[in-house]
């Protein structure tokens, strides 16, 4: 019964989101108030009906129900119960449901959001999402539907892939999805004030702290992706240049460059078509994402649906968003002309500067990442692209971004001078170079051409990060948290740099034979390899092996590295054995029996690996502190608030004073030049 | 500088910082793709001499070997028309299993396919689409069995 009825309320929220597509659309177009007010209910509907879907997928899951298709093959029996749950995303079917019900989600937190905006365009908004909604619901159905039954039932499932059977790739796709879906947000924004036909400085307001969110669940969602595939696939690598991986990254990218330009159109209303075309690009490489990932015509560890006419919906389904946005852009965009301009060295350029080397970036992970699918179809012979092809070219574009940095977070608005901030910039360069060397040369002691600089710009982004906010609380001057924000996220960029540079430069690897008590040495550490048991799990039986790690000659610990057999796929997985000591990870992972008692041991010894997660999620926090700025909030109730001129009649504004609040903002109407702004220093 | 020519230099800047990059990206693209090339090609000599590449194709069941306690493994590459023998040294991955498809990174030596890289990152229901193409061309010549 719970699948017929998860099934009927799929197919109901399809039907409210063509509504709500609709009247959002339709309504404000057409000057229809009461279809425009009719989107709201049609968004709540919508979401009511996705999260029963959902709780009936779950529930089927829990109970399981395998007359169901999609759970016969993605579970089983003896699964443990939260495996259970995380296994309703663990395929193709599943995760396209939990994608419409992060974008339910989303639907209705900027349903809530955009409630004090105006009305015309708040359901413009909520109609482009209803677009989007009705898509995947569309698609969903069409092809991909979870809900369908087997007839006759499976007496067991076939258990759900044990490599995602892992607590951290269980929270990664909705994690990531989040991110990815958030883009959706800022891309109806983006559809909405080309709709308007207008887009002004509160506009950007308005889309900031929804993108930035999207940005940090992207970011967590990446990282935890490159976590789990550090430890569980069992190679100690931490990014492979996947075409999966890169399907994430590179809407990221871009989002990143979308969050930059934002702050553009926001604080000078400079850059608008730019920050429109990049909302629409980030949300277009997050469906291309989609594309790459779920139709299966890339080789990729994720790929787990080969289904062409999925891949053929999904495509037109591109073109039909994509095209469709970038005809209302090249319709609309050039009534939004900015009139201000900039000198050289002002921060617009870095900013600037900032957009050009991600989209960059991101387009050479592009070509690299598409470049076998188009040379294959074009006949030209299948061929591959991996990581000797991505290291330096994307370096190539972020190297010069990570040295602007410094400059630009401390360069001001509209004049090209760096005033006061030259002396200190320079000083934290000079320790920085000095923190670089000592890193490289005396920590480690060896290192390539490159490792010393990317260690100082790691150390100086970090150091110049923290001059803004020392030097306001040292003068007691307020410290909003988009500057605390943007200062906290730059720290975590650094950390990520400084560790990316430790580990390609220092890694350590070994994969080596060892018999019972034999020894091996990578590096300081020694191993003895002390033996091997036969170990059963719930639903898996292994060998563990048994390693003494000791350092310098003293013994640190023992480790415990496993060869898992899942029962149900006969899957094999790594269990590796990771430990931090030092800064660095020790990573043992066991191989295979190779005969007269011998087994192949991985060893390797990465140092600082574990900062390239925490920079990336200290970015990522970085990015919830700006996203929660007062300003945006207010400029939310200035909208209401300002026609009537009283200020102080606004209630959720009490605690502005009417100084401020004029200062702070401008109207919806006002384009052009701000008043100089504190954030400006 | 007025700010017509201001802008003229912040343009062509940004003209030759996107052709260097541009060039730079598509040297570094010439120089490091890998081409594929299934056990048929290759014994057709269809692979430029020392090249590295990609061969993709099953293994053979019954011929994995090892000499005990070596890391070196020995196994046989097919597409069920034309065999070649990999050698490779190190850690398989863990869904390296005779009769199963697999895509090796390496270069000729002799007969012997030398591989410095072994892939094997499918599931169970999921081939390399690229065995699994040549595969399907190769099953299309001969009725061999086997296939995706």
């Amino acid at each position: 019964m719970l699948p017929e009825l998860g099934h009927f309320a799929l197919i109901l929220a399809m039907l409210l989101a063509a509504l709500q597509a609709f009247f959002g659309i339709a309504g404000p177009a057409l000057g229809r108030d009461r279809w425009t007010a009719a989107v709201t209910p049609a968004v709540a509907g919508q979401f009511v009906m996705v999260a029963t879907a959902v709780a009936c997928l779950i529930a089927s899951f829990v109970a399981n129900d395998f007359s169901v298709t999609y759970i016969a093959e993605n579970s089983n029996s003896a699964l443990p119960l939260f495996y259970r749950v995380a296994a309703m995303w663990g395929a193709h079917e599943g995760s396209l449901l939990l994608w419409i019900f992060l974008l339910g989600c989303w639907t209705v937190a900027v349903a809530i959001g955009v409630s004090k905006l105006p009305a015309r365009f708040a359901a413009r908004v909520l109609g482009v999402l209803g677009v989007v909604s009705f898509g995947f619901l569309l698609f969903t159905l069409a092809t991909s539907n979870p809900f369908l039954r087997l007839d006759p039932p499976a007496p067991d499932g076939r258990d759900l892939n044990p490599i995602l059977q892992d607590f951290a790739l269980a929270i990664h796709p909705p994690i990531l999805y989040t991110g990815y879906v958030g883009f959706a947000v800022a891309f109806a924004f983006a559809c909405a004030a080309m709709l308007e036909g207008r887009m002004d400085q509160m506009w950007a307001r308005w889309t900031r702290p929804w993108t930035t969110s999207a940005w940090a669940f992207l970011s967590v969602g990446i990282a935890l992706g490159s976590w789990w595939a550090y430890y569980e696939l069992g190679w100690g690598g931490y990014w492979f240049w996947d075409p999966v991986e890169n399907a994430s990254f590179m809407p990221w990218l871009v989002g990143t460059a979308l969050i930059h330009s934002l702050a553009v159109t926001d604080k000078r209303g400079l850059f608008k078509s730019w920050t429109l075309l990049l909302a629409v690009l980030a949300f277009s490489l997050s469906l291309l994402g989609t594309f790459l990932v779920r139709s299966g015509v890339l080789v990729s560890v994720h790929s787990f649906a080969a289904d062409p006419t999925r891949g053929i919906f999904i495509l037109a389904f591109l073109i039909v968003m994509i095209g469709g946005a970038l005809t209302l852009y090249a319709w609309r965009a050039p009534l939004l002309k900015s009139q201000a301009g900039f000198d050289l060295g002002a921060r617009e350029s870095f900013l600037l500067f900032n957009n050009i080397l991600l989209v960059i970036g991101a387009a050479t992970v592009f070509g690299g990442t598409l470049a076998p699918l188009i040379a294959d179809s074009l006949g030209l012979g299948t061929l591959s692209v991996g990581t000797p092809y991505f290291n330096p070219t994307f370096m190539l574009s972020m190297l010069p971004l990570l040295a602007l940095l410094s400059l630009g977070v401390h360069a001001k608005w509209k004049r090209g001078q760096l005033s006061g901030a030259r002396r200190i910039l320079l000083t934290t360069l000079v320790i920085a170079a000095i923190a670089g060397v000592i890193i490289v040369f005396g920590v480690y002691s060896h290192g390539k051409v490159l490792s010393p600089v990317a260690a100082t710009l790691g150390v100086w982004i970090i150091l110049s990060s923290l001059v803004d906010p020392v030097d306001r609380l040292r003068r007691k001057l307020s410290l909003p948290r988009s500057v605390i924000g943007m200062s906290v996220a730059h720290i975590g960029l650094g950390i990520f740099v400084l560790s990316v540079t430790t580990v390609e430069s220092f890694t350590l690897e070994r994969d080596v034979a060892l018999g019972l008590g034999e020894r091996t040495s990578v590096g300081n550490y020694e191993f003895r390899f002390e033996g091997i048991k036969s170990i059963e799990g719930p639903n898996y039986n292994g060998v563990e092996g048994k390693v003494t790690v000791t350092r310098h000659g003293v013994p640190t610990s023992v480790v415990y590295p496993q060869k898992r057999q899942y029962w149900v796929q006969r899957q094999v997985t790594t269990e590796a054995a990771i430990e931090m000591h030092h800064g660095s990870n020790v990573f043992v992972a066991l191989g295979d029996e190779l005969g007269a008692g011998k087994w192949s041991v991985r060893f390797q010894i990465r140092p600082l690996v574990n900062f390239l997660w925490l920079g990336a999620f200290i970015m990522a926090v970085g990015g919830a502190i700006a996203a929660t700025d007062r300003r945006y909030r207010v400029a939310r109730e200035a909208v209401t608030t300002v026609p009537v001129a009283t200020p102080g009649v606004a209630g959720g504004a009490s605690h502005a004073t009417p100084g401020q609040f004029r200062e702070e903002c401008p109207g919806p109407t006002l384009s052009g030049r701000m008043p100089a702004q504190e954030e400006a220093g | 500088m007025t700010p017509r020519r201001k802008r003229l230099v912040l343009v062509l800047g940004i003209i030759a910082g996107v052709s260097i990059a541009g060039a730079l990206a598509l040297s570094a693209f010439r120089q490091n793709v890998t081409f594929f090339f299934d056990p048929t090609q290759v014994t057709a000599g269809e692979v430029p001499a020392g090249e590295r590449f990609r061969l993709g194709g099953m293994v053979t069941k019954g011929s994995v070997q090892r000499a005990p306690g070596s890391l070196e493994v020995r196994f046989v590459v097919t597409d069920f028309k034309h065999d070649i023998p990999v050698s490779y040294t190190g850690v398989l991955p863990d869904l390296f299993r005779e009769g199963q498809g697999v895509v090796a990174h390496g270069r000729m030596s002799g007969a012997t396919f030398v591989a410095d890289e072994v892939l094997a990152k499918h599931d169970e229901k999921y081939m390399p689409p690229e065995v699994a193409k040549s595969l399907k061309k190769r099953q299309g010549e001969t009725a061999a069995p086997g296939g995706a």
